[in-house]
């Protein structure tokens, strides 16, 4: 087959693209421009897609013999991922960027231009495996190494996008890809991973966010609705958040406080005690199937972050929407981040998390009604 | 890379010596350097105490203009204006904004014609705006991206009337066109080594005796005292060599070159894509436009997925524009000729040199199609998602 490698310039996605040639397919090697400013260099270990990557994911192609090309996306990765992500925490959600990359820019903008260009195939380094079901359809499955398993930021895409897909790495735990990576000598073996978010390269995400959006100064208040602090942008607040509140007065007993719901249009985050935090029902909307829609009340395994443990759940599919059960209480949900189900190892989709709540305090809130 | 520069090149680095020592090899080595820089001022029309060895076009137009700047400010603190045509190539653009950025130089930009020409009226006028703040004029040969030849002999003619130097960089222009030093009149010139057939890494920059060039690199004094360093004799002799061979055999292969580049140009345009041929061609000219060079724009496709299609063909081409963080950009080349930018990122550049064939042009044309209409394809898919 004719493969696209992305190549991000990390060792990851090197040892895949060395992975594609090795197994007999035609490999072209792309780095995918997405800063607006890509003549920076990299400030810390954080972030990526600086000058520097560029330069290492083409040294990659070179010694791999591989022709290598760079793709300029930065204005599709501002719009569809950058601008989005702005807009989720305006509209006090808390987004997960990666998510939104794969759907709009790795495994379509880049797998549309590939196919146009015709190619067959994207191989990424993420961390997930492709199994071919009974069928003979594309299931995407849990990778084998669970600490490093990526399957989460990729339950969005759909049968057509699988079936175009390679994940080379699925099979194998890091340590060794990082050995495989020394073996073919690319000097980026020893390379930091890469985390957070990479547009937001010293990982400050409140502080990058204020520079977008300005100072909104505004009240934090208790459940029952007393002022107890100040803010400066309720944007900049997720649910679950325990730092940074600058809470003047401990509440009554000393116990800690948490962001329980961020309010944006009266500008207001509300604190109150961890156990206001747990929510045992999720409804979801955008919902993206990874095979066949589920039909009816399904069992599955609920994780609501990308590496969250899995809880035990149902879930009722109705066209775009979906409604989660939760087997237990799970704290510091907001709305904005995504819930992937899975199957035993198997992805069945994702839906970005429209409300979190607990069955009991509705329960609560209809009877007082 | 000429064989025959490999040749004499490999065997001169089997040869120890100094070219600044006055030891017996040391002569020998001073004597290969001095035959090159004969060889080299004879290819183009100047006399050898012209020549000033360099590591290549870059370091050329630095000296010169740098150089040039500060002697020329030295002897007189109002002279602080360059005078640069837009379409420079980044050498000269980039040397020029760097003095503009850290030495108060003050930048006069020259406009160029729909084809990339400056006209030499508007350099008489950018000169009599303020005559004595004039420093010096930098205006290429000929275009890299889109081959238009420049009146430089024209315009150092014009900015001599008000005792202002002229430079001009003709790395592109060298080995493609008569380029004659002394005939053209201008008072420095730049060329470089790979551009002949010659090793990379080498070049040259030409400069009148009466050039008073303040030094980039200073030391042991080599070369007028203006460019330190000892010289790199078998890079010298390979460049010497290529120089000499091009020189020589350039009536004819301007014919040859000519020929094909005008059979490509056409065969593009028969293929019915709509492509637009940038610059000033005109069938079986040579003068005007680089023989070697065809530039081609191509409706509704990126440049480089376009790159890409005839790459996978056997078929090595550029944009023609420069990169950032190896993602192109539109040429400023073409912006300042007025091309819209969604056009100019549509450039394909084909290059034609010594070892280009008729064969070579069929290959080329046999694989545009297919190329083109994946290209376009590809860009529709790229928009369409834009929409989703």
């Amino acid at each position: 087959m004719r493969v696209v490698a992305a190549m991000s310039g990390g060792v990851d996605s090197a040892v895949a693209a060395a992975r594609m040639l090795e197994a007999g397919h035609e490999v072209v090697g792309v780095h995918l421009a997405l800063s607006q400013s890509p003549a920076t260099l990299r400030e810390s270990a954080r972030g990526c897609c600086t000058i520097e990557d560029a330069g290492d994911a083409r040294r990659v192609a070179d010694m791999l013999g591989i022709p290598f090309y760079v793709w300029d996306m930065a204005a599709r990765f501002r719009n569809d991922v950058v601008e989005d992500f702005i807009a989720e925490y305006s509209a006090g959600r808390t987004p997960n960027p990666c998510l939104r990359c794969n759907e709009k820019i790795k495994f379509a903008a880049l797998l549309d231009k590939a196919l146009a260009l015709g190619f067959d195939a994207v191989a990424t380094g993420h961390y997930a495996q492709i199994v071919e079901g009974a069928s003979g359809a594309r299931e995407l499955h849990r990778a084998v190494d669970m600490g490093k398993d990526q399957s989460y930021v990729l339950g969005v895409l759909d049968e057509d996008q699988l079936a175009r897909s390679f994940f080379p790495l699925g099979d194998t735990a890091k340590p060794q890809i990082r050995e495989e990576a020394k073996a073919l000598g690319f000097y980026v073996a020893a390379k930091p991973d890469s985390h957070d978010i990479c547009f937001i390269p010293d990982g400050d995400t409140r502080r990058w966010l204020t520079d977008r959006l300005g100072e909104q100064p505004g009240d934090i208040v208790d459940s029952d609705g007393a002022k107890v602090g100040e803010h400066a942008g309720a944007y900049a607040f997720t649910v679950g958040q325990r730092r940074g509140l600058h809470l003047g007065e401990p509440a009554g007993g000393g116990e800690p406080r948490y962001v329980v719901e961020v309010q944006v249009a009266t500008n207001t985050v509300v604190v109150g005690s961890a156990e206001l935090l747990g929510i045992d029902a999720i409804t979801g909307d955008h919902a993206r199937w990874c095979g066949p829609a589920p039909e009816g009340v399904v069992s599955v395994g609920a994780q609501v972050r990308a590496h969250g443990e899995e809880i035990p759940a149902t879930a009722r599919a109705d066209g775009e929407r979906v409604e989660v059960r939760l087997g237990r209480r799970l704290r510091g949900v907001a709305p904005g981040q995504s819930v992937v189900l899975y199957d035993g190892t198997r992805v069945v989709g994702s839906a970005t998390i429209a409300t979190a709540t607990s069955e009991a305090q509705s329960a609560r809130a209809s009877s007082q009604a | 890379m000429l064989p025959e520069a490999i040749e004499a090149m490999t065997a001169q680095m089997a040869t120890v010596g100094n070219a600044s020592s006055l030891h017996t090899s040391g002569r020998g080595a001073r004597r290969v350097a001095e035959e090159s820089r004969e060889s080299v001022a004879q290819a183009l029309g100047a006399r050898p105490s012209e020549v000033i060895f360099t590591s290549g076009g870059t370091e050329s137009d630095n000296l010169a203009i740098k150089g040039t700047f500060w002697a020329r400010r030295d002897a007189d603190p109002r002279r602080v204006r360059i005078l640069a045509s837009v379409v420079e190539h980044h050498a000269v653009l980039d040397c020029v904004d760097f003095l503009e950025t850290h030495d108060g130089a003050k930048v006069t930009w020259l406009e160029v014609d729909h084809v990339g020409r400056v006209h030499p009226e508007t350099v008489r006028a950018a000169i009599e705006a303020d005559p004595g703040s004039v420093a010096l004029v930098s205006v290429m040969w000929a275009n890299n991206e889109v081959g238009t030849v420049q009146p430089v002999a024209e315009i150092a003619a014009l900015a001599h009337e008000f005792g202002i130097p002229v430079h001009s960089d003709a790395v592109q222009a060298a080995g493609q066109v008569d380029v004659d030093f002394t005939r053209s009149g201008l008072d420095l010139l730049s060329v470089s080594g790979h551009k002949v057939g010659g090793p990379q890494g080498v070049g040259a920059l030409l400069a009148r005796r009466d050039a008073t060039l303040v030094p980039l690199t200073h030391g042991g004094g080599q070369e007028r005292q203006v460019r330190s360093g000892t010289l790199d004799v078998p890079a010298l002799r390979g460049f010497a060599l290529a120089m000499s061979h091009v020189a020589a055999g350039l009536e004819a292969e301007v014919g040859r070159l000519v020929a094909l580049r005008d059979k490509l140009i056409r065969g593009a345009q028969e293929a019915g894509f709509g492509f637009q041929v940038t610059g000033d061609w005109e069938p079986g000219d040579g003068i005007r436009r680089l023989p070697g060079n065809a530039h081609l724009l191509v409706p509704g496709c990126d440049g480089d997925s376009l790159l890409y299609l005839l790459d996978a063909a056997g078929i090595e081409c550029s944009t023609g524009s420069a990169c950032q963080a190896g993602v192109p950009q539109p040429s400023h080349v073409l912006l300042a000729m007025g091309v819209p930018e969604q056009q100019a990122r549509g450039a394909l550049r084909v290059t034609l040199g010594h070892t280009s064939t008729g064969a070579d042009v069929d290959a080329f044309l046999a694989a545009l199609p297919a190329a083109v209409e994946r290209a376009q394809r590809a860009q529709g898919a790229t928009r369409t998602e834009q929409t989703r």
